[in-house]
């Protein structure tokens, strides 16, 4: 094999209270497409912005073409012909197709005039190198979300670009779109560029590229030869083992059916999704990021509209929710991103805890304050929250404080159906756990609760049964002793093993 | 722009939805010319437009800000500043160093409240309304809270030039619109300025110096401000202490209606005249008319939610 064009080695990066990139070791050779896989959290998008000049690492050496370099800043990357190609595609609409290529580096006179003939000519070139239909002069917000990808892409020809960095390209692409996307890449690799290639997509990972690195909890687990691997092992190497925790499971008696979904599907998320979940009852959902278990459960709250499928609550059929309908009827959704969905980080705990449900603590549209400050109590002392009084901001808590207030907002409406998204992420061991319990007394009492988790003993560890999704299918249904962590696993990864049968 | 020879359907109704504010001011301009004999004539024209001039050569900088995505509300306070300079100084330093002082002080106001915003990372918004307040202030205390006169009255003969109905006023603020439209399509500082102000992420990340973009574009304004300042000054003869007051707001108006984007990366010169054009017909059409002054402010109110409305119905229906 040629020697490589870009090696990092022993790349350390901490954030406070984390370490990120803990001694990671990585290369890149001319004309191979390198996969980066892992969990969200692995530290795949720190190592790409190490390699884009957005992080500085704390220990480490780079190697470019043999020589140690330092990438200060993203000019310093392209100026070494290192090209990222953002997921969230980084663009200005209003500017030409050539200002976006080039910006930062437009030709101009001494006087600081733009020279548009060379401009346009060069980006023509670019263009035309990579068979692109579109112009120098449209404007970027015309274009399609692949064609602005292939505007992105359009630098590495502009800049002669040496590595160029896909991070997750096929997010927001059309089949046709995806083809012609790896034939752009597949262009690339003919020119001698290395690839490096981020995706959760296990078919993608094995049509395109020949070899894999698999990132886990900031520690590269492994790089292999991809003709000599299989998805199977490759999943296991992204979802590993973790330690053994204590789970208090709760020991509750299941009543009546509380909510059967059947045949749920939503174009380009799920399809065909059936299941039901009974009073006293935790069910499990269980899948790697993108399976489309976060847009499920989006579905039931009416944040999402299916396409197909029917609800039956309480054994009546009822049509496709709105959240208000949906909160009316006893549903709560715990989402998984609270800063953004859950909380008014600026308010406080109480304010945050009576927010949805302000009509029932007014009198004549005035606040009960003296019974708002009731329930905070009641709340705060049930969940042992720890604040230092109803005013804190919550900004100003520790997330896993921000997760119970979260929790009593939703618990103070008296749901019967509790859905928790990812209820445990980035939060201390010890408001784990008290989560945890929180979720078999929330059963013990007889609320139906839905819990989705990407850690796999949590999911174990709390639920009564487990479904396991994959690419927006159901692939299995685990309870009693067939809940392992090795069904959960053979259930996944087969799946994705063989995406022909779809 | 690409050269077709027949133009698409669609193409025209594109360029007539990014350039829908000409559309309205030859509305208004056909509107008024049939309801007073007095509106289509050469001189009223030649009128409005220098009355357009003033709120015109602010709104000229004011573009600049806004397309980098920023916003300037201190150009009143500055233009009354510049204008008591220029008036307040020729007795002891001589007119035309007098009028240089005015300009500087409106090109050093401009160049600190860049520097501010740019060095401090607060908003604009915040930075040049602390600017409104302190720099009236300072007019205040120059002027002695009473007006200036000019001693030598041959100063306001210079705008008095004329081109036909057009005065030299007009001729300035169409020659500065001229040359900051071809400073924003086609030097480098121009196009970094949309670049900046559509996605500042990418420009950023392009190695662009977001900063220094800033400072120059508030220190255009801040000039700009000065000039409109001083050719009032010439004008009037006098420096009110309370002159170009609220007119921050006349002038982000006229650049909002003509349809520059008030979060930046978007808008042109050609617009923002349109959009002063605009204002100035409608003000001097319904004067015409002798509508009483508080009908005029509550036409002018409306027409400008409704101009932004149908900006918004258009810019959904594009996207």
């Amino acid at each position: 094999m040629t020697d490589p064009i870009l090696t990092l080695s022993g790349i350390t990066k901490t954030f406070p209270g984390v370490v990120a990139l803990d001694k990671v070791s990585f290369d890149v050779r001319p004309g191979e497409v390198h996969a980066l896989v892992g969990e969200n959290g692995a530290g795949k998008s720190t190592l790409m912005k190490v390699l884009a000049g957005l992080y500085h690492p704390d220990a480490g050496e780079i190697l470019y073409q043999g020589a140690p370099v330092r990438i200060d800043n993203p000019l310093a990357a392209r100026e070494k012909g290192i090209l990222l190609i953002h997921q969230e595609l980084s663009l200005s609409p209003e500017l030409s197709v050539a200002e976006n290529i080039y910006l930062g580096a437009w030709p101009t006179n001494a006087l600081g005039v733009l020279n548009k003939r060379k401009l346009r000519r060069d980006t023509q070139a670019a263009l035309d190198a990579l068979g692109c239909t579109f112009g120098p002069d449209d404007r970027v917000g015309t274009l399609s979300v692949a064609m602005q990808q292939m505007v992105e892409i359009a630098r590495s020809q502009a800049f002669s670009a040496n590595v160029v960095i896909f991070d997750e390209p096929t997010a927001s692409l059309t089949d046709t779109e995806k083809d012609q996307l790896f034939t752009t890449i597949r262009a690339l690799q003919a020119q001698g560029v290395g690839i490096v290639y981020i995706s959760h997509k296990m078919d993608e990972i094995f049509e395109l590229t020949d070899r894999i690195t698999v990132l886990r909890d900031g520690v590269v687990q492994g790089t292999v030869d991809t003709k000599n691997t299989d998805a199977i092992a490759i999943t296991r190497m992204m979802i590993g083992r973790t330690l053994e925790a204590y789970f208090h499971k709760a020991n509750s008696t299941f009543g009546d059916e509380v909510l059967r979904v059947d045949g749920l599907s939503l174009k380009g998320q799920f399809e065909d999704v059936s299941f039901s979940v009974r009073q006293g009852e935790v069910l499990g959902f269980y899948g790697l990021v993108g399976a489309g278990r976060s847009e499920v459960v989006e579905t039931l709250f009416g944040i999402r509209t299916a396409d197909r499928g029917r609800l039956h609550w309480e054994g009546a059929e009822m049509p496709l929710p709105t959240p208000r309908h949906a909160i009316d009827l006893g549903i709560a959704l715990v989402p998984e991103s609270r800063k953004e969905q859950g909380l008014v980080l600026m308010m406080g705990g109480q304010d945050n805890t009576t927010l949805p449900h302000l009509n029932s603590y007014a009198r004549a549209t005035v606040m009960d304050r003296r019974r708002e400050r009731a329930t905070f109590d009641t709340y705060r002392d049930a969940l042992s929250i720890k604040t230092t009084g109803p005013e804190q901001a919550v900004s100003t808590l520790s997330g896993g404080n921000q997760q119970k207030f979260v929790l009593a907002k939703w618990l103070c409406a008296g749901p019967k159906l509790i859905i928790l998204d990812e209820p445990t992420r980035g939060i201390d061991v010890g408001s784990k756990s008290a989560i945890h319990e929180l979720i078999a007394k929330l059963a013990e009492d007889g609320l139906a609760v839905i819990v989705i988790s990407s850690e796999m003993p949590e999911v174990l560890g709390v639920s009564h049964r487990v479904l396991a999704m994959a690419e927006g299918r159901l692939v299995g249904e685990f309870e009693g002793d067939a809940m392992t962590e090795e069904n959960l696993i053979d259930a996944v990864s087969h799946h994705l093993a063989k995406p022909a049968a779809e | 722009m690409s050269v077709t020879p027949f133009p698409t359907r669609s193409a025209v109704a594109g360029l007539l939805m990014r350039n829908h504010i000409w559309v309205f001011l030859a509305l208004t301009i056909v509107v008024f010319s049939s309801t007073s004999p007095y509106f289509l004539t050469f001189n009223n024209l030649g009128n409005v437009l220098t009355q357009a001039a003033f709120i015109g050569i602010l709104a000229i900088g004011m573009t600049m800000v806004m397309i980098n995505g920023e916003i300037d509300l201190s150009v009143g306070a500055i233009l009354a500043l510049a204008s008591a300079l220029a008036i307040g100084l020729q007795d002891h330093i001589g007119i035309w160093p007098a009028v240089f002082v005015g300009f500087l002080s409106g090109a050093a106001l401009g160049f600190l409240n860049g520097t501010l915003v740019a060095l401090s990372g607060m908003h604009s918004f915040i930075v040049t309304l602390g600017g409104l307040i302190g720099i009236r202030g300072l007019v205040f205390i120059y002027t002695g809270e009473n007006a200036l006169m000019v001693s030598d009255f041959s100063y306001t003969d210079y705008p008095e030039i004329y081109l036909g109905p057009i005065s030299l006023t007009a001729m300035i603020f169409l020659g500065l619109a001229v040359l900051f439209q071809w400073i924003l399509s086609s030097t480098r500082h121009g196009r970094e300025t949309y670049a900046v102000g559509d996605n500042i992420e990418a420009a950023h990340d392009a190695g662009i110096n977001i900063k220094r973009h800033k400072v120059i574009n508030f220190t255009i304004c801040g000039a700009l401000a000065a000039v409109a300042g001083i050719l009032l000054s010439m004008r009037l003869g006098t420096a009110e202490p309370n002159a170009g007051k609220v007119w921050e707001l006349w002038t982000i108006i006229a650049v909002v209606l003509g349809g520059t984007r008030l979060k930046g990366g978007y808008g042109s010169m050609w617009m923002t005249i349109g959009g002063v054009l605009t204002l100035a017909v409608l003000r001097n059409g319904l004067r015409l008319l002798n509508t009483p002054n508080y009908v005029e402010l509550m036409v002018m109110g409306s027409v400008l939610i409704l101009a932004l409305v149908i900006d918004k119905l258009l810019s959904q229906r594009e996207a």
